[in-house]
Protein backbone atom coordinates (compact mmCIF):
# COMPACT_ATOMS: atom_id res chain seq x y z
CA UNK A 1 0.00 0.00 0.00
CA UNK A 2 1.19 3.19 -1.27
CA UNK A 3 2.45 5.25 2.06
CA UNK A 4 0.72 8.45 1.06
CA UNK A 5 -2.82 6.97 1.16
CA UNK A 6 -5.17 9.36 3.28
CA UNK A 7 -7.40 8.02 6.12
CA UNK A 8 -10.60 8.48 3.87
CA UNK A 9 -8.93 6.14 1.64
CA UNK A 10 -8.12 3.21 3.57
CA UNK A 11 -9.81 0.33 2.72
CA UNK A 12 -13.29 -0.38 4.44
CA UNK A 13 -13.77 -4.35 4.35
CA UNK A 14 -15.68 -4.77 1.33
CA UNK A 15 -15.70 -8.96 1.37
CA UNK A 16 -18.86 -9.27 -1.12
CA UNK A 17 -20.21 -12.14 0.21
CA UNK A 18 -20.56 -10.72 3.63
CA UNK A 19 -22.53 -7.99 3.06
CA UNK A 20 -25.94 -9.20 4.01
CA UNK A 21 -24.33 -10.44 7.11
CA UNK A 22 -23.50 -6.97 7.88
CA UNK A 23 -26.49 -5.32 7.04
CA UNK A 24 -28.44 -7.75 9.29
CA UNK A 25 -25.84 -6.31 12.40
CA UNK A 26 -25.92 -2.76 11.02
CA UNK A 27 -30.03 -2.68 10.75
CA UNK A 28 -30.47 -4.61 14.28
CA UNK A 29 -27.48 -2.34 15.63
CA UNK A 30 -29.41 0.73 14.36
CA UNK A 31 -32.97 -0.32 15.22
CA UNK A 32 -32.13 -1.27 18.91
CA UNK A 33 -30.58 2.23 18.94
CA UNK A 34 -33.41 3.92 17.72
CA UNK A 35 -36.01 2.23 19.86
CA UNK A 36 -33.87 2.97 23.00
CA UNK A 37 -33.87 6.61 21.71
CA UNK A 38 -37.97 6.39 21.59
CA UNK A 39 -38.02 5.33 25.25
CA UNK A 40 -35.74 7.49 26.33
CA UNK A 41 -37.08 10.99 24.68
CA UNK A 42 -41.09 9.61 26.00
CA UNK A 43 -40.22 10.61 29.51
CA UNK A 44 -39.01 14.14 28.09
CA UNK A 45 -42.15 14.94 26.49
CA UNK A 46 -44.76 12.88 28.59
CA UNK A 47 -43.64 14.85 31.73
CA UNK A 48 -45.63 17.77 30.46
CA UNK A 49 -48.91 16.36 30.54
CA UNK A 50 -50.96 17.16 33.76
CA UNK A 51 -49.56 15.29 36.72
CA UNK A 52 -50.79 13.52 39.45
CA UNK A 53 -51.23 16.61 41.51
CA UNK A 54 -53.25 18.27 38.87
CA UNK A 55 -55.43 15.47 37.74
CA UNK A 56 -56.26 15.26 41.78
CA UNK A 57 -58.36 18.85 41.51
CA UNK A 58 -61.20 16.92 38.77
CA UNK A 59 -64.07 18.08 40.77
CA UNK A 60 -65.51 20.87 42.05
CA UNK A 61 -68.84 21.11 44.11
CA UNK A 62 -70.99 24.64 44.49
CA UNK A 63 -73.62 25.62 46.68
CA UNK A 64 -76.02 27.60 44.73
CA UNK A 65 -78.67 28.61 47.66
CA UNK A 66 -77.82 32.18 47.79
CA UNK A 67 -78.51 32.34 43.63
CA UNK A 68 -81.58 34.67 43.06
CA UNK A 69 -83.09 33.85 40.08
CA UNK A 70 -81.44 36.74 37.36
CA UNK A 71 -78.08 36.35 38.99
CA UNK A 72 -74.76 34.68 37.86
CA UNK A 73 -71.60 33.07 39.32
CA UNK A 74 -68.50 32.11 38.13
CA UNK A 75 -66.54 29.25 39.76
CA UNK A 76 -63.25 27.85 39.15
CA UNK A 77 -62.85 24.10 38.04
CA UNK A 78 -59.59 22.44 36.71
CA UNK A 79 -58.57 26.32 36.47
CA UNK A 80 -61.32 26.86 34.10
CA UNK A 81 -64.47 29.16 34.45
CA UNK A 82 -67.60 27.84 35.32
CA UNK A 83 -70.37 30.24 34.49
CA UNK A 84 -73.52 29.51 36.86
CA UNK A 85 -76.74 31.29 35.95
CA UNK A 86 -80.04 31.02 37.40
CA UNK A 87 -82.07 32.18 34.60
CA UNK A 88 -85.15 34.55 34.06
CA UNK A 89 -88.43 33.27 32.94
CA UNK A 90 -88.07 35.86 29.86
CA UNK A 91 -84.26 34.19 29.19
CA UNK A 92 -85.95 30.83 28.77
CA UNK A 93 -88.33 31.49 26.62
CA UNK A 94 -85.68 33.56 24.61
CA UNK A 95 -83.75 30.43 24.56
CA UNK A 96 -86.30 28.34 23.61
CA UNK A 97 -87.73 30.44 20.82
CA UNK A 98 -84.52 30.06 18.35
CA UNK A 99 -85.19 27.80 15.65
CA UNK A 100 -82.30 25.39 15.42
CA UNK A 101 -81.66 26.24 11.79
CA UNK A 102 -80.63 29.88 13.24
CA UNK A 103 -77.87 28.19 15.12
CA UNK A 104 -74.11 28.75 13.67
CA UNK A 105 -73.84 25.22 15.99
CA UNK A 106 -76.36 23.42 16.25
CA UNK A 107 -75.05 20.56 18.25
CA UNK A 108 -75.99 20.82 22.39
CA UNK A 109 -71.95 20.40 23.24
CA UNK A 110 -72.77 18.84 26.47
CA UNK A 111 -71.26 16.28 27.84
CA UNK A 112 -74.14 15.08 30.34
CA UNK A 113 -75.90 13.78 26.58
CA UNK A 114 -75.26 11.56 23.90
CA UNK A 115 -72.32 13.27 21.08
CA UNK A 116 -74.33 15.04 18.50
CA UNK A 117 -77.51 16.17 20.60
CA UNK A 118 -79.50 18.67 19.15
CA UNK A 119 -78.60 22.37 20.55
CA UNK A 120 -82.23 23.04 21.68
CA UNK A 121 -82.79 25.08 24.75
CA UNK A 122 -83.54 21.99 26.82
CA UNK A 123 -80.29 20.24 25.88
CA UNK A 124 -78.33 23.13 27.23
CA UNK A 125 -80.22 23.42 30.14
CA UNK A 126 -79.98 21.59 33.50
CA UNK A 127 -81.85 17.96 33.43
CA UNK A 128 -85.42 18.82 34.72
CA UNK A 129 -83.94 22.15 36.09
CA UNK A 130 -84.06 24.52 32.79
CA UNK A 131 -83.79 27.65 35.25
CA UNK A 132 -80.08 26.73 35.51
CA UNK A 133 -77.30 26.97 32.75
CA UNK A 134 -74.21 25.13 33.57
CA UNK A 135 -71.08 25.95 31.00
CA UNK A 136 -67.56 26.87 30.60
CA UNK A 137 -67.04 30.30 30.20
CA UNK A 138 -64.82 29.89 27.76
CA UNK A 139 -65.07 31.65 23.97
CA UNK A 140 -64.97 29.17 21.30
CA UNK A 141 -62.81 31.23 18.92
CA UNK A 142 -59.56 31.44 21.07
CA UNK A 143 -60.48 31.27 24.80
CA UNK A 144 -61.10 34.01 26.30
CA UNK A 145 -63.92 34.80 28.56
CA UNK A 146 -66.81 36.55 27.32
CA UNK A 147 -68.69 39.07 29.21
CA UNK A 148 -72.17 38.75 30.77
CA UNK A 149 -71.92 37.47 34.32
CA UNK A 150 -72.07 40.69 36.39
CA UNK A 151 -75.52 42.85 35.92
CA UNK A 152 -73.54 45.50 34.45
CA UNK A 153 -72.00 43.71 31.72
CA UNK A 154 -72.67 44.26 27.56
CA UNK A 155 -74.20 40.81 27.07
CA UNK A 156 -74.37 40.95 22.98
CA UNK A 157 -77.49 41.74 20.52
CA UNK A 158 -78.43 38.24 22.08
CA UNK A 159 -78.62 38.53 25.24
CA UNK A 160 -76.19 36.11 26.74
CA UNK A 161 -72.59 36.79 27.07
CA UNK A 162 -70.48 39.04 24.32
CA UNK A 163 -66.86 37.78 24.28
CA UNK A 164 -64.35 41.11 24.38
CA UNK A 165 -61.78 39.57 22.03
CA UNK A 166 -62.66 39.43 19.07
CA UNK A 167 -66.72 40.19 19.02
CA UNK A 168 -68.33 36.90 19.53
CA UNK A 169 -71.59 36.95 20.75
CA UNK A 170 -73.79 34.22 22.58
CA UNK A 171 -77.57 33.70 23.45
CA UNK A 172 -79.10 33.34 26.95
CA UNK A 173 -78.45 29.63 26.52
CA UNK A 174 -74.73 30.06 25.79
CA UNK A 175 -74.88 29.28 21.84
CA UNK A 176 -72.72 30.99 19.56
CA UNK A 177 -74.91 33.59 17.24
CA UNK A 178 -72.31 35.96 15.74
CA UNK A 179 -68.94 34.72 14.64
CA UNK A 180 -65.96 34.34 14.47
CA UNK A 181 -66.44 31.96 17.44
CA UNK A 182 -67.04 28.00 15.75
CA UNK A 183 -68.86 26.22 18.39
CA UNK A 184 -71.36 27.00 21.42
CA UNK A 185 -69.84 27.19 24.64
CA UNK A 186 -68.88 23.76 26.24
CA UNK A 187 -71.39 22.70 28.84
CA UNK A 188 -68.81 20.63 31.71
CA UNK A 189 -69.97 17.39 33.19
CA UNK A 190 -71.92 17.85 36.37
CA UNK A 191 -75.10 16.45 38.54
CA UNK A 192 -77.24 18.40 41.04
CA UNK A 193 -76.45 17.08 44.47
CA UNK A 194 -79.83 18.73 45.67
CA UNK A 195 -81.86 21.66 45.11
CA UNK A 196 -78.79 24.11 46.40
CA UNK A 197 -75.93 21.68 45.42
CA UNK A 198 -74.10 21.30 42.44
CA UNK A 199 -70.71 18.97 41.40
CA UNK A 200 -69.09 19.79 38.66
CA UNK A 201 -67.04 16.86 36.79
CA UNK B 1 -8.36 21.61 10.18
CA UNK B 2 -5.18 19.67 10.91
CA UNK B 3 -5.61 17.30 7.74
CA UNK B 4 -6.34 17.88 3.99
CA UNK B 5 -10.38 17.74 3.58
CA UNK B 6 -11.65 14.61 1.60
CA UNK B 7 -14.86 15.90 1.67
CA UNK B 8 -16.63 16.28 -1.80
CA UNK B 9 -19.70 17.98 -2.65
CA UNK B 10 -22.34 15.59 -4.12
CA UNK B 11 -25.95 16.79 -4.95
CA UNK B 12 -26.09 20.80 -6.11
CA UNK B 13 -27.83 21.37 -2.55
CA UNK B 14 -24.39 20.36 -0.52
CA UNK B 15 -22.41 22.37 -2.94
CA UNK B 16 -23.86 25.57 -2.70
CA UNK B 17 -24.31 24.90 0.69
CA UNK B 18 -21.27 23.79 0.87
CA UNK B 19 -19.67 27.33 -0.40
CA UNK B 20 -21.46 29.21 1.94
CA UNK B 21 -21.72 27.51 5.17
CA UNK B 22 -19.21 24.16 5.00
CA UNK B 23 -20.93 23.00 8.25
CA UNK B 24 -21.69 19.51 6.31
CA UNK B 25 -17.44 19.62 5.40
CA UNK B 26 -16.54 20.25 8.98
CA UNK B 27 -18.72 17.27 10.49
CA UNK B 28 -17.37 14.96 7.40
CA UNK B 29 -13.55 15.58 8.26
CA UNK B 30 -13.91 16.07 11.80
CA UNK B 31 -16.01 13.17 12.76
CA UNK B 32 -15.86 10.87 9.65
CA UNK B 33 -12.67 10.69 8.29
CA UNK B 34 -10.85 12.20 11.36
CA UNK B 35 -7.70 10.33 10.95
CA UNK B 36 -7.09 8.52 14.59
CA UNK B 37 -4.71 5.96 15.47
CA UNK B 38 -5.23 2.20 15.06
CA UNK B 39 -4.34 1.70 18.42
CA UNK B 40 -6.49 3.01 20.90
CA UNK B 41 -7.79 1.42 23.75
CA UNK B 42 -10.88 1.53 25.60
CA UNK B 43 -10.00 4.40 28.41
CA UNK B 44 -10.04 6.30 25.19
CA UNK B 45 -13.86 5.91 24.75
CA UNK B 46 -14.36 8.05 27.97
CA UNK B 47 -14.39 11.33 25.42
CA UNK B 48 -17.61 10.22 23.67
CA UNK B 49 -19.10 9.09 27.00
CA UNK B 50 -18.32 12.19 28.89
CA UNK B 51 -20.51 13.53 25.54
CA UNK B 52 -23.40 11.51 26.10
CA UNK B 53 -23.14 12.24 29.76
CA UNK B 54 -23.36 15.99 29.35
CA UNK B 55 -26.15 15.82 26.97
CA UNK B 56 -28.24 13.58 29.35
CA UNK B 57 -27.34 15.92 32.19
CA UNK B 58 -28.70 18.99 30.08
CA UNK B 59 -31.56 17.38 28.77
CA UNK B 60 -32.86 16.04 32.05
CA UNK B 61 -31.78 19.25 33.70
CA UNK B 62 -34.10 21.32 31.87
CA UNK B 63 -37.21 18.71 31.94
CA UNK B 64 -36.48 19.41 35.71
CA UNK B 65 -36.50 23.06 35.75
CA UNK B 66 -40.03 22.78 34.56
CA UNK B 67 -41.35 21.60 37.64
CA UNK B 68 -38.68 22.76 40.27
CA UNK B 69 -39.55 25.93 42.37
CA UNK B 70 -36.18 27.66 43.21
CA UNK B 71 -37.74 29.39 46.82
CA UNK B 72 -35.82 28.57 49.90
CA UNK B 73 -40.00 27.25 51.79
CA UNK B 74 -41.17 25.29 48.69
CA UNK B 75 -37.63 24.02 46.98
CA UNK B 76 -37.68 20.51 49.06
CA UNK B 77 -41.83 20.23 48.21
CA UNK B 78 -41.35 21.24 44.49
CA UNK B 79 -38.21 18.14 44.49
CA UNK B 80 -41.16 15.57 46.16
CA UNK B 81 -43.49 16.69 43.67
CA UNK B 82 -41.31 15.55 41.67
CA UNK B 83 -40.39 12.50 42.90
CA UNK B 84 -44.52 11.92 43.38
CA UNK B 85 -46.27 13.59 40.92
CA UNK B 86 -45.05 14.65 37.70
CA UNK B 87 -45.17 11.88 35.09
CA UNK B 88 -41.71 9.88 35.35
CA UNK B 89 -40.63 12.28 37.65
CA UNK B 90 -38.90 10.20 39.75
CA UNK B 91 -37.31 8.30 36.63
CA UNK B 92 -35.84 12.42 35.70
CA UNK B 93 -34.41 13.41 38.74
CA UNK B 94 -32.97 9.77 39.23
CA UNK B 95 -31.46 10.29 36.49
CA UNK B 96 -29.89 13.50 37.00
CA UNK B 97 -28.78 13.08 40.36
CA UNK B 98 -27.34 8.98 39.68
CA UNK B 99 -26.52 10.98 36.27
CA UNK B 100 -24.03 13.82 38.09
CA UNK B 101 -22.01 10.98 39.70
CA UNK B 102 -21.46 8.55 36.49
CA UNK B 103 -20.35 12.30 34.99
CA UNK B 104 -17.90 12.44 37.28
CA UNK B 105 -16.66 9.09 37.05
CA UNK B 106 -16.39 9.16 33.67
CA UNK B 107 -14.40 12.78 33.99
CA UNK B 108 -12.11 11.12 36.78
CA UNK B 109 -10.96 8.15 34.61
CA UNK B 110 -10.86 10.36 31.68
CA UNK B 111 -8.38 12.86 33.57
CA UNK B 112 -6.61 9.57 34.48
CA UNK B 113 -6.24 8.46 31.11
CA UNK B 114 -4.58 11.42 30.29
CA UNK B 115 -1.90 11.28 32.91
CA UNK B 116 -1.21 7.67 32.60
CA UNK B 117 -0.33 8.31 28.87
CA UNK B 118 1.26 11.45 29.33
CA UNK B 119 -1.64 13.25 27.05
CA UNK B 120 -1.19 16.74 28.64
CA UNK B 121 2.04 17.09 27.28
CA UNK B 122 2.94 19.11 24.14
CA UNK B 123 1.85 19.88 21.93
CA UNK B 124 -1.62 19.19 23.42
CA UNK B 125 -0.94 21.55 26.91
CA UNK B 126 -3.97 23.97 25.55
CA UNK B 127 -5.86 20.51 25.47
CA UNK B 128 -5.46 19.41 28.63
CA UNK B 129 -6.19 22.85 29.96
CA UNK B 130 -9.39 23.33 28.70
CA UNK B 131 -9.67 19.91 30.15
CA UNK B 132 -9.15 20.62 33.62
CA UNK B 133 -11.20 24.20 33.32
CA UNK B 134 -13.89 21.90 32.30
CA UNK B 135 -13.31 19.76 35.49
CA UNK B 136 -13.87 22.79 37.61
CA UNK B 137 -17.01 24.30 35.61
CA UNK B 138 -18.14 20.52 36.69
CA UNK B 139 -17.39 20.60 40.12
CA UNK B 140 -18.72 24.12 40.58
CA UNK B 141 -21.95 22.75 38.90
CA UNK B 142 -22.44 19.73 40.66
CA UNK B 143 -22.10 21.47 43.82
CA UNK B 144 -25.09 24.30 43.12
CA UNK B 145 -26.90 21.58 41.60
CA UNK B 146 -26.51 19.75 45.02
CA UNK B 147 -27.60 22.95 46.80
CA UNK B 148 -30.78 23.17 45.08
CA UNK B 149 -32.68 20.12 46.17
CA UNK B 150 -32.62 22.25 49.77
CA UNK B 151 -32.29 19.72 51.88
CA UNK B 152 -29.98 19.13 55.13
CA UNK B 153 -26.91 18.14 53.44
CA UNK B 154 -27.50 20.39 50.73
CA UNK B 155 -27.82 23.64 53.25
CA UNK B 156 -25.01 22.78 54.61
CA UNK B 157 -23.17 21.84 51.64
CA UNK B 158 -23.97 25.12 50.59
CA UNK B 159 -22.82 26.76 54.08
CA UNK B 160 -19.44 25.20 54.71
CA UNK B 161 -18.35 25.38 50.63
CA UNK B 162 -19.21 29.38 50.91
CA UNK B 163 -17.58 29.87 53.89
CA UNK B 164 -14.52 28.95 52.40
CA UNK B 165 -14.28 32.45 50.96
CA UNK B 166 -14.49 33.61 54.95
CA UNK B 167 -10.97 32.39 55.05
CA UNK B 168 -9.80 34.95 53.49
CA UNK B 169 -10.36 37.07 56.67
CA UNK B 170 -7.12 35.46 57.95
CA UNK B 171 -5.09 37.50 54.86
CA UNK B 172 -7.06 40.51 54.99
CA UNK B 173 -9.25 40.66 57.91
CA UNK B 174 -12.88 41.65 56.95
CA UNK B 175 -12.13 40.62 53.04
CA UNK B 176 -13.81 37.19 53.66
CA UNK B 177 -16.47 38.25 55.74
CA UNK B 178 -18.30 40.46 53.03
CA UNK B 179 -17.34 38.17 50.27
CA UNK B 180 -19.62 35.67 51.99
CA UNK B 181 -22.37 37.73 52.86
CA UNK B 182 -21.92 39.27 48.71
CA UNK B 183 -22.46 35.49 47.49
CA UNK B 184 -25.31 34.71 50.17
CA UNK B 185 -27.12 37.83 49.44
CA UNK B 186 -27.80 38.10 53.13
CA UNK B 187 -26.15 37.07 56.69
CA UNK B 188 -26.79 33.63 56.35
CA UNK B 189 -27.59 30.83 53.43
CA UNK B 190 -31.01 31.52 52.24
CA UNK B 191 -33.47 32.50 49.89
CA UNK B 192 -31.28 35.15 47.88
CA UNK B 193 -28.85 32.17 47.60
CA UNK B 194 -30.40 29.60 46.35
CA UNK B 195 -32.32 31.41 43.69
CA UNK B 196 -28.59 32.66 42.30
CA UNK B 197 -27.15 29.36 42.88
CA UNK B 198 -30.47 27.91 40.72
CA UNK B 199 -29.73 30.36 37.85
CA UNK B 200 -25.65 29.67 37.54
CA UNK B 201 -26.55 26.03 38.01
CA UNK B 202 -29.05 26.54 34.67
CA UNK B 203 -26.08 28.48 32.46
CA UNK B 204 -22.74 26.57 33.85
CA UNK B 205 -23.76 23.73 31.63
CA UNK B 206 -23.70 25.43 28.78
CA UNK B 207 -20.64 26.84 29.24
CA UNK B 208 -19.44 23.63 29.66
CA UNK B 209 -20.34 22.59 26.24
CA UNK B 210 -18.68 25.61 24.71
CA UNK B 211 -15.26 24.67 26.53
CA UNK B 212 -16.15 21.44 25.41
CA UNK B 213 -16.18 22.49 21.62
CA UNK B 214 -12.79 24.22 22.19
CA UNK B 215 -11.62 20.83 24.03
CA UNK B 216 -12.33 19.00 20.89
CA UNK B 217 -11.11 21.79 18.67
CA UNK B 218 -7.89 21.58 20.28
CA UNK B 219 -7.97 18.13 20.19
CA UNK B 220 -8.34 17.78 16.33
CA UNK B 221 -5.04 19.94 16.10
CA UNK B 222 -2.55 17.39 16.72
CA UNK B 223 -4.52 14.65 16.99
CA UNK B 224 -5.13 11.80 18.97
CA UNK B 225 -2.55 10.73 21.40
CA UNK B 226 -2.23 6.93 21.78
CA UNK B 227 -1.20 4.42 24.22
CA UNK B 228 2.88 3.95 23.06
CA UNK B 229 2.72 8.25 23.45
CA UNK B 230 4.54 8.34 20.29
CA UNK B 231 3.45 10.17 17.22
CA UNK B 232 1.51 8.56 14.80
CA UNK B 233 4.13 8.72 11.51
CA UNK B 234 2.01 7.89 8.53
CA UNK B 235 -1.52 7.67 7.88
CA UNK B 236 -1.23 3.78 7.97
CA UNK B 237 -1.01 3.97 11.46
CA UNK B 238 -4.68 5.89 11.26
CA UNK B 239 -7.99 4.72 10.83
CA UNK B 240 -10.98 6.95 9.30
CA UNK B 241 -13.11 7.70 12.61
CA UNK B 242 -16.42 6.34 11.31
CA UNK B 243 -17.07 3.83 11.35
CA UNK B 244 -14.12 2.48 13.58
CA UNK B 245 -14.03 4.62 16.40
CA UNK B 246 -18.30 5.50 16.15
CA UNK B 247 -18.37 1.46 16.85
CA UNK B 248 -16.26 1.60 19.53
CA UNK B 249 -17.15 4.33 21.29
CA UNK B 250 -21.05 3.67 21.05
CA UNK B 251 -19.72 -0.18 22.44
CA UNK B 252 -18.22 1.13 25.10
CA UNK B 253 -21.28 3.70 25.60
CA UNK B 254 -23.94 0.68 26.05
CA UNK B 255 -21.84 -0.79 28.58
CA UNK B 256 -21.33 2.25 30.32
CA UNK B 257 -25.40 3.42 30.21
CA UNK B 258 -25.94 -0.45 31.22
CA UNK B 259 -23.95 0.46 34.79
CA UNK B 260 -25.98 3.78 34.89
CA UNK B 261 -29.20 2.28 34.05
CA UNK B 262 -28.54 -0.51 36.99
CA UNK B 263 -27.64 2.84 39.58
CA UNK B 264 -31.02 4.84 38.19
CA UNK B 265 -33.18 1.64 38.79
CA UNK B 266 -31.58 -0.49 41.17
CA UNK B 267 -30.15 1.68 43.75
CA UNK B 268 -30.67 5.39 42.93
CA UNK B 269 -29.68 6.71 46.39
CA UNK B 270 -26.42 4.53 46.84
CA UNK B 271 -24.55 7.27 45.56
CA UNK B 272 -26.49 10.03 47.46
CA UNK B 273 -26.67 10.47 51.61
CA UNK B 274 -30.05 9.76 53.10
CA UNK B 275 -30.09 12.62 55.52
CA UNK B 276 -31.04 15.25 52.13
CA UNK B 277 -34.07 13.75 52.61
CA UNK B 278 -34.36 15.91 55.52
CA UNK B 279 -35.71 19.19 54.56
CA UNK B 280 -32.76 22.14 55.39
CA UNK B 281 -32.82 23.25 58.92
CA UNK B 282 -30.78 26.65 59.80
CA UNK B 283 -30.31 25.42 62.97
CA UNK B 284 -29.10 22.18 62.99
CA UNK B 285 -26.02 20.72 61.13
CA UNK B 286 -26.27 16.88 60.33
CA UNK B 287 -23.84 14.44 62.87
CA UNK B 288 -22.37 12.80 59.85
CA UNK B 289 -21.44 15.81 57.21
CA UNK B 290 -19.18 14.34 54.11
CA UNK B 291 -19.70 15.28 50.66
CA UNK B 292 -20.47 13.54 47.77
CA UNK B 293 -18.25 10.70 46.89
CA UNK B 294 -16.61 12.60 44.19
CA UNK B 295 -15.50 15.62 46.27
CA UNK B 296 -14.66 13.16 49.19
CA UNK B 297 -11.06 13.63 48.04
CA UNK B 298 -10.92 17.48 48.46
CA UNK B 299 -12.94 17.00 51.65
CA UNK B 300 -10.08 14.58 53.03
CA UNK B 301 -7.81 17.62 52.16
CA UNK B 302 -9.71 19.93 54.53
CA UNK B 303 -10.01 17.74 57.38
CA UNK B 304 -6.36 17.07 56.61
CA UNK B 305 -4.65 20.09 57.38
CA UNK B 306 -5.42 21.57 60.64
CA UNK B 307 -5.16 25.07 59.80
CA UNK B 308 -8.62 26.88 58.18
CA UNK B 309 -6.66 29.18 55.70
CA UNK B 310 -4.08 26.42 54.88
CA UNK B 311 -6.48 23.72 54.25
CA UNK B 312 -8.24 25.89 51.89
CA UNK B 313 -5.57 26.66 49.54
CA UNK B 314 -4.33 23.12 50.08
CA UNK B 315 -8.17 22.42 48.79
CA UNK B 316 -7.88 24.50 45.69
CA UNK B 317 -4.06 23.85 45.41
CA UNK B 318 -5.06 20.18 44.51
CA UNK B 319 -7.08 21.37 41.04
CA UNK B 320 -5.27 24.25 40.16
CA UNK B 321 -1.66 22.33 40.30
CA UNK B 322 -3.32 20.20 37.44
CA UNK B 323 -3.31 23.09 35.21
CA UNK B 324 0.68 23.41 35.61
CA UNK B 325 1.34 19.91 35.12
CA UNK B 326 2.44 19.64 31.36
CA UNK B 327 5.43 21.89 32.49
CA UNK B 328 5.68 20.09 36.00
CA UNK B 329 6.98 16.79 34.43
CA UNK B 330 9.39 17.05 32.70
CA UNK B 331 10.14 14.15 31.37
CA UNK B 332 10.45 13.63 27.24
CA UNK B 333 9.02 10.20 27.29
CA UNK B 334 4.97 10.26 27.11
CA UNK B 335 3.19 7.00 27.58
CA UNK B 336 3.50 5.28 30.98
CA UNK B 337 4.24 2.14 29.62
CA UNK B 338 7.58 3.37 29.27
CA UNK B 339 8.25 4.91 32.65
CA UNK B 340 8.06 2.40 35.07
CA UNK B 341 9.04 4.35 38.57
CA UNK B 342 6.30 6.64 37.39
CA UNK B 343 3.89 4.20 36.74
CA UNK B 344 4.64 2.79 40.68
CA UNK B 345 3.87 6.55 42.09
CA UNK B 346 0.87 6.60 39.46
CA UNK B 347 -1.35 3.90 40.97
CA UNK B 348 -0.12 4.76 44.54
CA UNK B 349 -1.77 8.43 43.88
CA UNK B 350 -5.07 6.65 42.28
Amino acid sequence: MAEDVTPAQFPIPQDEDDHSRRDVIMIAAGGFAAVGFGLGLWPLLDQMNPDQSALSFATTEVDLSHLEVGQAITVMWRGKPIFIRHRTEKEIEEGKAVPLDDLIDPIARNANLPEGAPATDANRAGKDREAWLVMIGICTHLGCIPKGQSPGDYKGNYGGWFCPCHGSQYDTAGRVRHGPAPQNMYIPPYAFLSDTKVKIG
Amino acid sequence: MAHPSSYEPTTGFEKWLDARLPVVRVMSDQFITFPTPRNLNYWWTFGGILVFMLISQIATGIVLAMHYIPAADRAFDSVEHIMRDVNWGWLLRYTHAVGASMFFLAAYIHTFRGLYYGSYKAPREILWILGVLILLLMIATAFMGYSLVWGQMSFWAVTVITNLFSSLDLVIPGLGTQLVQWIWGGFSVGGPTLTRLYSLHYLFPFIIAGVVVLHIWALHIPGNNNPTGIDVKSARETLPFHPYYTMKDGFALVLFAILFALFVFYAPNMLGHPDNYIPANPLQTPQHIVPEWYFLPFYAILRAIPNKLFGVAGLIGAIVVLFFVPWLDTSRVRSTRYRPIYKWFFWAFV
